[in-house]
């Protein structure tokens, strides 16, 4: 199936056939990066700006290798090096960076919507690499990739998401891709964190992870965000630890094959214990593998060939 | 786009005739049979392959390991593609440094597959050779490209179309002509 979208900034905007379509070319390549020439020359010629104007290890790291196994040419730009500090605007800014003939940016921003506004005015491809609280599209997409990967289908599985519901844009992400490919999703966490709100994308809530992860064929854990929590959510880490940090005894209760997920970057010890994290049941650098492959999917479908019929 | 058939012009039998006498071409040209490895061409060049590779172990004894090259990502053509090309699995389960791959594909046209073919090949290692395999020549070649092997050649106008059809994945073995019907 086709994938006819110009930019990629949600998984709200796919249908479960372009979910699909991606998925199926990561699986392809998967093994390009376990080639000794570990490049293809798909992306032959094409300039791509990784535009960070939040901190990031993984995301940023790995669609630059992405872009470079397909043989484009990446530019990275952070906040801190830039004329955004002499106050330049966001829409300056990018509109800077498209003249000189970018064919795409790859942003991540710390406003929720940041990314649709700059995608009404910009000519290149856009693709989200996390706007504030709203979306992280890719990354979910790798954690279906990761899941499919191990579970052969996600239709039909129990999939708990643990945490900062509300500061989550992986969470969001994630909800609206695995509701799409048919997976029953749980929320849990504190109640100030999972607001009920939630329940209008088709999901349970149980603020008992205890109760909420029996049957649980997935878990997944997310970060607490301390950087976006200036509001007292909770009293105290150590009661958040004692009530929803996923431990070896905790998870015992969840199905005998379940697996754990984590966006990164993990708080040791607070959402996760360090024995889970670091055990055979956790596919955490998995899915740092897996991003890489996915990320490909994402720049090839969206900068591969003819500009098309654009439907979005 | 509907498409008229003008001409069978291979059934089963002579597919098969063309594939044992290409076979024992094959054998006759590399002595050392145990360094060669057969490398098919997505889709058809896999079954095309896979056929020869069993024939040669019915005849010497010899396993050849059989391998699946997607070019997709090696295409020159991206920019001027019409519609998308899905990105299929590339299944080489050896290495072909030093081997004498054979390379195979189902229909010989312009030579730009083999070239996509070969640079990817080339990414994956060196080989010491590389020989290629056509069931079908069609010429209106636009590269330097000629294959070693050919089961047939079929001198075509641009327009046709020649379509390989394997039973593997078709309904039966043959090799057809067709042209884009007229748009009345």
């Amino acid at each position: 199936m086709p994938f006819n979208h110009k930019h990629l900034l949600g998984t709200q905007f796919l249908s479960p056939s372009d979910i699909t379509t991606v998925l199926d070319t990561a699986e392809s390549m998967l093994e390009i990066s376990t080639r000794e020439v570990k490049k293809v020359p798909a992306l032959r010629g094409k300039t791509i700006i990784n535009l960070f104007f939040e901190p990031s290890t993984r995301t940023r790291s790995s669609f630059e290798m992405a872009a470079k196994r397909l043989s484009a040419d990446i530019i990275n730009f952070s906040k801190e090096t830039s004329s955004t500090v002499k106050k330049e605007s966001l829409k300056d800014t990018v509109l800077n960076l498209e003249a000189m003939n970018t064919d795409a940016l790859i942003i991540r921003h710390s406003s929720s919507g940041a990314l649709h506004f700059i995608s009404t005015f910009c000519k290149s491809h856009i693709i989200n690499a996390g706007d504030g609280a709203h979306e992280h599209p890719t990354q979910a997409l790798l954690d279906a990739f990761t899941i499919r990967q191990e579970k052969k289908s996600i239709e039909g599985l129990r999939i708990l998401i643990v945490g900062d519901i509300l500061h989550s844009r992986v969470a969001r992400s994630n909800i609206f891709l695995l509701k799409k490919l048919g997976a029953e999703v749980t929320l849990a966490g504190p109640p100030p964190l999972v607001p009920e709100e939630f329940k209008k994308f088709g999901v349970d809530i149980d603020f008992n992870l205890d109760r909420a992860i029996k049957g649980a064929d997935v878990v997944m854990m997310l970060r607490i965000q301390l950087e976006r929590q200036q509001k007292n959510f909770f009293p105290s880490i150590r009661e958040y630890r004692n009530l929803y940090s996923l431990t070896t005894k905790r998870f015992r209760l969840a199905k005998k094959n379940a697996i754990i997920m984590h966006p990164g970057p993990i708080n040791r010890g607070v959402e996760i214990s360090a024995d889970l994290a670091d055990s055979a049941k956790s596919l955490i650098l998995k899915q740092v593998e897996n991003g890489i492959a996915v990320r490909m999917a994402v720049l090839y479908l969206l900068l591969g060939g003819k500009e098309r019929e654009i439907t979005d | 786009m509907e498409e008229k058939i003008k001409a069978r012009v291979m059934d089963s039998r002579k597919i098969k005739r063309a594939i044992q006498r290409m076979t024992t071409e094959i054998i006759e040209r590399n002595r050392n049979l145990t360094n060669l490895v057969i490398i098919g061409i997505r889709t058809r060049g896999i079954y095309l392959g896979k056929r020869i590779s069993k024939l040669i172990k019915e005849l010497e004894n010899t396993d050849i390991p059989v391998g699946v090259l997607d070019i997709t990502l090696y295409r020159d053509d991206f920019s001027e593609l019409e519609a998308q090309h899905m990105v299929k699995k590339t299944e080489i389960d050896f290495s072909v440094g030093k081997k004498d791959v054979l390379l195979i594909d189902d229909v010989l046209f312009t030579g730009r597959t083999i070239r996509a073919a070969m640079d990817s090949l080339i990414d994956l290692g060196r080989p010491n050779s590389i020989q290629l395999l056509v069931l079908i020549d069609r010429g209106h070649r636009e590269l330097p490209i000629r294959a070693d092997y050919v089961g047939k050649v079929l001198p075509t106008s641009k327009r046709e179309i020649v379509h390989v059809q394997f039973k593997e994945i078709d309904k039966s073995d043959e090799v057809l002509i067709t042209e884009p019907a007229e748009i009345k």
